[in-house]
């Protein structure tokens, strides 16, 4: 079976005053039709830039190598005419910030209607049309209203609502979300991933969702991918991820989540050290000055990937120990 | 919208009227007078002419002599030019400075708003550093130095133009002022349309924009320009008010019958009545051009225009 979006060993690498900065290195994933991966890290670790270098959208100085194949097509080296006609069709984006991700000078109906006219070719009324069901559909109240509206007349829930309503116009097969509900409050982000959910289970679109929320990838995801540094140090189902983490990373972040049961009063735990710098990352594992279980063998090289069987691997030399 | 003109019209009679008042004192503390030119008057008629131009009463009571024609609609009659009443003479050069000015914002608007667009997207290329060096240099070159250079070489050398005067308005006549005004204005916008178009092409919605699959023609019109333009709105204030005062040099240096030459001419001859009614016209085009830069804020931006409700 070919896998609805395969990426094997993508780099991506910017330019900046200070030398070449890798920001994701040697990335493998694999979406197939209707699941949902979650990319878990923290900011830097490179979540976002993976993603953005998949649909060719990554800065001026910034450049992917490696593969990235859509329904078995390569599409990271792509000629701009042939990735538009997938970008906004077959795969949609929702950004994190609505408010800057939302043109300011713009009606939101313009901004939604465009994709329909470039991907289906309707017509105004029909794509007016079309756009006040979607807009219905993400629970905008009076969507005939806020079509006129201009993006600052909106709350940051609802300019959400109008990215995944945008993203999800011309029903793509593949649904990226970097960080859909990070600047929401709590009870906005559970309705936001609630939509998300519903649309997963109705139209059968995969997701790729992008957070550094565990509970948000507990609730709704088959997949998980935890980044460190621009790697990946560990993938499997959402289940070996909860239920038996490999990674030194994984367990640190898992128990780092705050819980209602057992004691309530005491400090969270916390990964001791920060994220190291891109641009001088220490030979051997990058995680190693922070992990606990370090040894000789993991500032001496950089571990790969080990497979555990059905799909779970983690990078690290002391899988064993784990 | 229209409590937001109504409010910023009635503020400017505050302002004409503080100009208006700056600008006549400062007028008759400088030295000299307008009649000094005239050789060997014999004092008494001196003394005739100076009560009947109201110049022999204190300055104070010659500021409300000439504040209460004024809010008349008399400006009064002009001390050099004896035939001609000051409103006379601002009619005659009024139209010539505002064809010459007017043409010179729109060529500076066009020219510079394509050369700008035109960098920002060819960014680092061969054609955005030549823009860019164009640019430094019409910025730094000012326009009383082009004219004269531009009116030897097309003038007088190459014969294609002619090197002054004004021929009603025949275009012929107004190629080298134009150009020598606009070309600093040119210059500025250029660079303010690069910057601004680079800053939005980084932005946030335009990756939006970009991952709808919009091409790259339809990302630029559609969510590109009207947000990159509005930095240049900004300026549209101070560019009038550049073409406006460097329009006095230029219609000297091209001998054209604009408004600006009677200012000068009536700076250095002391005609008060003349300086006053031209500083006041000035002052009062300025405002409303201001006005217009700020409506055409609003168009381009709607956050201001709800602010202006």
């Amino acid at each position: 079976m070919t896998a609805l979006l395969d990426c094997e060993h993508l780099e991506v690498r910017f330019r900046t005053e200070d030398g070449e900065v890798c920001a994701v290195n040697d990335l493998n994933l694999e979406v197939q039709p209707g699941e949902c991966l979650g990319i878990v890290g923290e900011s830097g670790s490179g979540k976002s830039q993976s993603v953005l270098a998949m649909l060719g959208l990554l800065a001026g100085n910034g450049t992917a190598t490696g593969s990235v194949r859509y329904r078995g097509r390569d599409i990271l080296n792509l000629p701009r005419k042939e990735l538009d006609q997938l970008r906004g069709d077959r795969l949609a984006m929702v950004f994190q910030d609505a408010l800057s991700g939302l043109t300011p000078t713009m009606r939101i109906g313009e901004q939604l209607t465009e994709s329909l006219a470039r991907h289906r070719g309707l017509s105004r009324a029909a794509a007016k049309a079309k756009v006040l069901e979607i807009l219905e559909i993400v629970k905008i109240p009076a969507p005939a209203t806020r079509y006129n509206a201009y993006p600052f007349e909106l709350s940051g829930g609802m300019r959400q609502r109008v990215m995944i309503a945008m993203a999800m116009l011309c029903q793509p097969e593949l649904l990226i979300c970097d960080e859909p509900t990070t600047a929401l409050d709590v009870t906005v982000q559970a309705q936001i991933l609630r939509l998300l959910d519903g649309l997963k289970r109705h139209t059968g679109t995969a997701i790729i969702l992008i957070t550094h929320d565990l509970g948000v990838v507990a609730g709704l995801c088959d997949k998980v991918l935890i980044m460190y540094a621009g790697r990946a140090v560990e993938t499997g189902t959402a289940h070996d991820i909860f239920n038996n983490p490999r990674h030194p990373y994984t367990v640190g972040l898992l128990r780092s989540v705050p819980s209602l049961r057992g004691d309530t009063t005491a400090d969270l735990p916390t990964i001791p050290g920060q994220p190291p710098n891109l641009e001088v990352l220490p030979p051997g594992c990058a995680f190693a000055p922070r992990c606990g279980q370090a040894i000789a063998a993991c500032q001496a090289s950089a571990p790969a990937m080990l497979s555990m069987g059905s799909g779970h691997a983690a990078a690290c030399h002391r899988i064993d120990a784990a | 919208m229209s409590a937001f003109i109504l409010r910023r019209l009635l503020i400017a009679i505050p302002t004409i009227l503080l100009i208006a008042t700056a600008s006549f004192f400062l007028m008759h503390s400088a030295p000299g007078g307008p009649f000094d030119a005239e050789a060997d008057l014999e004092p008494e008629v001196l003394e005739n002419i100076r009560a009947a131009y109201n110049l022999d009463k204190p300055v104070i009571e010659q500021f409300r002599i000439y504040v209460s024609n004024a809010l008349r609609g008399d400006l009064g009659p002009s001390l050099v030019y004896k035939d001609f009443s000051v409103t006379e003479l601002v009619a005659i050069g009024l139209p010539v400075s505002v064809k010459l000015g007017a043409t010179a914002m729109l060529v500076a608007l066009l020219l510079g708003g394509f050369a700008g667009i035109i960098a920002a997207l060819r960014q680092n290329q061969f054609i955005d550093h030549a823009v860019m060096a164009m640019a430094m240099t019409g910025i730094a070159i000012p326009s009383f130095v082009i004219a004269p250079i531009l009116a030897l070489f097309f003038g007088l050398y190459l014969k294609l133009l002619p090197v002054a005067g004004w021929n009603d308005g025949a275009w012929q006549n107004m190629v080298l002022p134009v150009v020598a005004l606009s070309l600093p204005q040119v210059a500025i916008i250029a660079r303010l349309v690069r910057g601004g178009m680079l800053e939005v092409m980084r932005s946030n919605f335009v990756r939006t924009a970009r991952a709808k699959g919009l091409p790259e023609s339809q990302v630029v019109i559609h969510h590109v320009l009207q947000s990159a333009l509005i930095p240049l709105v900004g300026y549209l204030g101070p560019a009038l008010a550049g073409i406006m005062t460097g329009s006095l040099v230029i219609e000297l240096i091209f001998n054209l019958p604009g408004v600006g030459r009677y200012f000068i001419q009536g700076a250095l001859n002391r005609d008060y009545p003349l300086v006053m009614g031209v500083v006041i016209i000035y002052a009062a085009m300025i405002i409303v051009l201001n006005l217009l830069a700020d409506l055409a804020y609003a168009a381009l931006d709607p956050r201001v225009r709800r602010a202006y409700r």
